[in-house]
């Protein structure tokens, strides 16, 4: 999970990842999934690697990495928070949970915290409507938010920080 | 027939033997999670070790009860069973003490027993409330109750006999005759007979034939595919076998959308131990059938869930849907015929193969037979997951099984089906949840989701809200969605504020139209939905907010704005 690793040893992790962790058969989208899960992002060198054990061109892979938002292309930050706009977390009131979120982390839409240690970023549905408004925090999904409780949750995260 | 017959005594033992302990049934679905399930596990862990105890503790699916969440059943070995309802850390205890150890259950914090003899009359029996009372359960029917990672526990309750009798007793012929009759429709929200559409793919003769399982699910406001994974995944597997016996299948595909980890985990160990029975492989059972099946993941995409689009994304491409013809039933995914179906279709095959299709059509409408599995959220007294018979009304939902609206609000709006399937007033309560009573009223049954909204919400703000959903999912390979969705949001967010003119209304009629005619699949084909059903049941909410024109917003409303995906 380094992303200062060097060159070689990236190279490595990239394979590793394809060819010791793909989830079923592979294909250009189970590579990169298969990177994203592994590295946190995916670099430009796993495009050339993908496209070369998919025997496909680069800009086949890129065509598919730019389409799913699954993927970034940047190292990772250290925490990801989700928040769900879907119809059922904004009837209960997500816009709130939004707000109150860009606020906290000093952002105006999703992205990195300026000292890359948050990611924030909208979810269509994060399937648990019947505990809307949902979250997650690095993964771990979160039901029945309101402003107190992402306050203190995103305290909690910064916390960790120092 | 002899080797599943000695699998269901191992079985059988085997649960005889569990049954001997006190167990402890933690609803851990991602809705359980949400709500704070394994904080709760952890600290039932905690408390058992600490005391020494010998108990089980299963980490099954959910009642679909989203709001009695955590929802923890403790069943001692005389079969006595209490619920306990949103379950603090501080009430882990507790209940470990008195209900374990000292055998007498804290019935003044239980939600509800189950064949328990009190003295309290105050708790209610499980089954007796009514939102359990009032539903039927067929896929639902082993949810919260078994332990989804066990083959033997569903194997004891009757699971995979439908197998055997496919393989031993009747015909593949019989087999797909009786989902013929069975008059099932599919359950994704096209609502075409399965039947039929499992003999498309009978009828080729080529080696390798596949059957595609959707659980894509991307609508927000259903999670019942998802559900069926985490609660039950062996009565996907047994239906996914069965329609393969009907076609001659070689090969199954289960796909499910990247980042689900406890759909995708469930799934992946189920396909594992029935392999390992012999279930899934070669010559299953004994018999001279062999069939394989797998978990392929996909990136984030609703439009997934068309069915070329979803034969793209099996193959790693960009989930765009195909131009058709040729079929999916000729020429599917890797060329091979192919045949797609929802999760909810398939997981009806197993109870229709062993009960008969004339006990499948005395459940439902003539033309809708069949339970649907719906999930309530929005403002509402009780979200959550249910299983209610075909032709039951809307209003019997909302009111009697979800308690109605909270806060002595009044209902305003009804959203069906996902953000495809459109808006519906309060004065179509009484509809019947059925595939063509809904289509009549001019919303979708789809997948499930009906999500409720009181009388404070925008509708105006609601519609942008599913616009900007469409047009970010929107593949962008035809161009009349691609742009018609991004020119109907531009619109909605020139009403939203008060920079538009009542003559937006034709404009978005039109491009509406356009999109309608001109998409190459039912993303763009339906895509105008939520207005055009907006504007038929709400059409005062918009001309207030045209009587807002120029006039400075109240309180804005920042909707997310993401890139294109093209």
């Amino acid at each position: 999970m380094n992303p200062t690793a060097n060159s070689s040893n990236l190279d490595a992790q990239i394979n590793d990842a394809i060819q010791n962790n793909l989830s079923g058969r592979m294909t250009v989208l189970a590579s990169l999934l298969a990177v994203q899960d592994q590295i946190g992002y995916i670099p430009q060198k796993a495009l050339q690697i993908v496209a070369e054990l998919n025997t496909t061109t680069i800009n086949d892979v890129w065509g598919v990495a730019s389409f799913y938002p699954n993927f970034r292309f940047v190292p990772p930050t250290d925490h990801s928070i989700e928040i769900c706009w879907g119809p059922s977390c904004h009837i209960t009131g997500a816009q709130e949970i939004i707000k109150t979120c860009l606020n906290e982390l000093g952002l105006n839409t999703e992205g990195d915290t300026p000292d890359g240690f948050i990611n924030f970023k909208f979810n269509t549905c994060l399937a648990a409507c019947a505990q809307s408004p949902v979250g997650s925090i690095d993964h771990q999904v979160i039901g029945r938010l309101n402003k107190e409780k992402i306050i203190n949750l995103l305290n909690t995260l910064k916390l960790q920080k120092n | 027939m002899q080797r599943f017959i000695d699998l269901q005594n191992k079985a059988n033992k085997y649960t005889q033997k569990l049954s001997k302990k006190p167990r402890i049934r933690i609803g851990s679905d991602i809705s359980g999670v949400a709500a704070g399930s394994l904080i709760i596990s952890d600290e039932f862990h905690k408390q058992i070790a600490l005391n020494k105890l010998d108990i089980l503790i299963s980490h099954v699916g959910g009642f679909g009860l989203s709001y009695a969440e955590p929802l923890i059943d403790i069943e001692m070995p005389d079969g006595s069973r209490v619920f306990y309802s949103n379950v603090q850390l501080t009430d882990v205890e507790r209940i470990v003490q008195e209900h374990i150890i000292q055998c007498k259950p804290p019935l003044d914090i239980a939600f509800a027993t189950s064949n328990f003899t009190s003295t309290l009359t105050s708790v209610p029996d499980f089954y007796d409330l009514p939102v359990n009372k009032m539903q039927t359960k067929i896929l639902t029917e082993n949810f919260g109750e078994i332990d989804p990672l066990d083959i033997s526990e569903y194997i004891s309750l009757g699971g995979y006999s439908s197998v055997a009798k496919a393989l031993f007793e009747i015909s593949p012929e019989d087999v797909h005759k009786e989902i013929l009759d069975s008059k099932l429709r599919g359950r994704g929200g096209a609502a075409f007979p399965t039947g039929v559409k499992l003999g498309f793919l009978k009828g080729s003769n080529a080696e390798q034939k596949y059957i595609l399982c959707n659980c894509e699910e991307g609508d927000p406001g259903a999670w019942n595919d998802k559900a069926i994974l985490e609660s039950d995944p062996h009565r996907l597997l047994e239906g996914l076998i069965l329609a393969a016996i009907a076609t001659n299948a070689s090969h199954g595909i289960i796909f499910i959308r990247h980042g689900n980890d406890i759909p995708i985990s469930r799934t992946k160990a189920a396909i594992q131990s029935a392999y390992d029975s012999n279930l899934l492989g070669i010559s299953i059972l004994g018999s001279e059938f062999s069939f394989k099946a797998e978990v392929v993941l996909v990136g984030e995409s609703y439009v997934a869930g068309e069915e070329t689009a979803l034969m793209e994304a099996v193959e790693g491409k960009r989930a765009m849907p195909r131009y058709k013809p040729p079929f999916p039933a000729a020429f599917g995914v890797w060329g091979h015929p192919s045949n797609i179906n929802n999760i909810k279709t398939i997981a009806n095959l197993p109870s229709i193969i062993s009960k008969g299709s004339e006990w499948f059509k005395s459940i439902g409408t003539d033309t809708s037979s069949g339970t649907a599995v719906l999930c309530l959220s929005g403002n509402i007294l009780r979200p959550g997951l249910y299983e209610v018979a075909m032709g039951i009304t809307i209003r019997t939902v909302i009111e009697d099984i979800c308690g109605g609206v909270p806060n002595k609000k009044q209902l305003k709006l009804l959203q069906t089906g996902g953000p495809l399937g459109g808006v519906l007033n309060s004065t179509k309560l009484d509809t019947s949840i059925d595939f063509d009573s809904m289509a009549k009223a001019g919303a979708i049954l789809g997948s499930g989701g009906i999500i409720v909204a009181d009388e404070d919400v925008n509708v105006v703000d609601l519609t942008r809200m599913l616009i900007a959903f469409c047009q970010f999912e929107s593949c962008g390979k035809c161009f009349p969605c691609r742009l018609g969705n991004s020119h109907l949001l531009e619109i909605l967010n020139r009403i939203c504020d008060n920079t538009s003119s009542p003559s937006d209304i034709d404009l978005m009629r039109k491009v509406g139209t356009n999109m309608q005619q001109g998409s190459l699949c039912g993303h763009g084909q339906l895509g105008f939905n939520p207005i055009k059903s907006a504007l038929e049941y709400f059409k005062e909410d918009f001309d207030s907010a045209f009587e807002n024109i120029n006039k400075e917003i109240n309180a804005p409303i920042q909707i997310p704005t993401r890139a294109n995906r093209y």
